[in-house]
């Protein structure tokens, strides 16, 4: 019973941590992608698009089969390194924009630079590479950390599949969402959900290092919730007094 | 034609590998190389103190508590 509750909210967390990176990262690829068709074209736009996610498809279908061949020990030992590491990025970046020490992520000001540069790239031919090679980059890049933490996180929890679905769910969400509205998603939370995401590859990452190096957790796979708190927690007090020496800083200076 | 296809390959491959290891710097270390030296020390520490010392209470409160130092750290770095 303890065993299937900690295996659930094992996945509970697999689950949130690949839809949540999912959405941030397709938020970020639909900006470049509806600049590119409102200005050079739709049919450049999405072939350029659908390119790179058969790319990134290929990628999760060749690496996801090979990855799981590496004994689970060695794999969770680097998973949870490049987890850790990529999870205290994210984080920080969410800190210090939280705090308003770094500019917060701007869609409406990313889609008036990408369609500036757009039209400043000149005439439109019928077949656009321009168009075709800037949604190509876009979705590309931006895929790639859906891919990053597809592979890792599903092979290490051995649920490829299901990260694989999930990301897919997020990706079909947030683009059905975006064309539906026919704009960039600008007043999603992202900073907000980069938070999120953060504390729990941060978690992840933790727990699968200390997997790999066979350190024995208290409670089992349960204490992956438990490290959401902790670094919940942190990241929240870390807010607090960076915001209070923010606002000293701004006092000090009137 | 073969002879002259030889450098152009080369050349091809070694912007593919140099690309390659140009998104794993940026991804992995880019303008926090703290978080990534941080963590590969922990990691030493924490394999030591599971392995060496056999004291598996010390690996896992080392582990987290140095990852939420790391993150304090790197965000403090951050802020100047």
């Amino acid at each position: 019973m303890i065993a299937t509750t900690s295996t659930a909210s094992a996945t509970a967390v697999l689950v949130g941590a690949v839809f949540l990176t999912a959405t941030v990262e397709m938020v970020e690829a639909l900006t470049i992608v509806l600049a590119v068709g409102h200005t050079r074209g739709w049919r450049s736009a999405l072939e350029g698009a659908g390119v790179a996610i058969l790319v990134l498809g290929a990628l999760v279908g060749v690496l996801g089969p090979t990855l799981v061949e590496i004994p689970l020990t060695s794999l969770r030992l680097i998973v949870g390194v490049v987890l850790l590491i990529f999870g205290l990025q994210w984080l920080r970046k969410a800190i210090l924009r939280s705090s308003g020490y770094k500019a917060k992520r701007d869609e409406d000001a990313i889609y008036r630079e990408t369609v500036e540069e757009l039209i400043l790239a000149g005439a439109r031919p019928a077949r656009d590479q321009v168009a075709f090679v800037v949604a190509f980059k876009g979705v590309f890049l931006e895929g790639l950390e859906i891919v990053i933490a597809v592979l890792a996180l599903g092979t290490s929890a051995h649920r490829l599949g299901l990260a694989v679905i999930v990301a897919l769910a997020a990706v079909v969400l947030v683009g059905v969402v975006g064309a539906m509205v026919a704009r960039q998603l600008s007043s999603v939370p992202e900073n907000a959900l980069k938070m999120v995401v953060g504390i729990m590859l941060v978690s992840y990452g933790t727990f699968w290092t200390g997997e790999g190096l066979r350190v024995h957790w208290p409670g089992g796979d349960a204490m992956l919730v438990g490290l959401v708190g902790i670094f919940a927690v942190a990241a929240t007090a870390t807010v607090r007094v960076m915001v209070a020496g923010n606002e000293g800083i701004k006092e000090g200076q009137r | 034609m073969s002879s002259n296809n030889a450098p152009e390959n080369q050349t091809f491959l070694w912007r593919l590998a140099a690309g390659f290891g140009r998104f794993w710097w940026d991804f992995l270390v880019g303008d926090t190389p703290e978080i990534t030296v941080a963590v590969l020390v922990i990691v030493l520490i924490v394999a030591v103190l599971r392995d060496v010392a056999h004291a598996n209470d010390a690996a896992y409160a080392t582990l987290v508590v140095s990852s939420v130092g790391t993150l304090a750290l790197s965000v403090a770095r951050g802020r100047k």
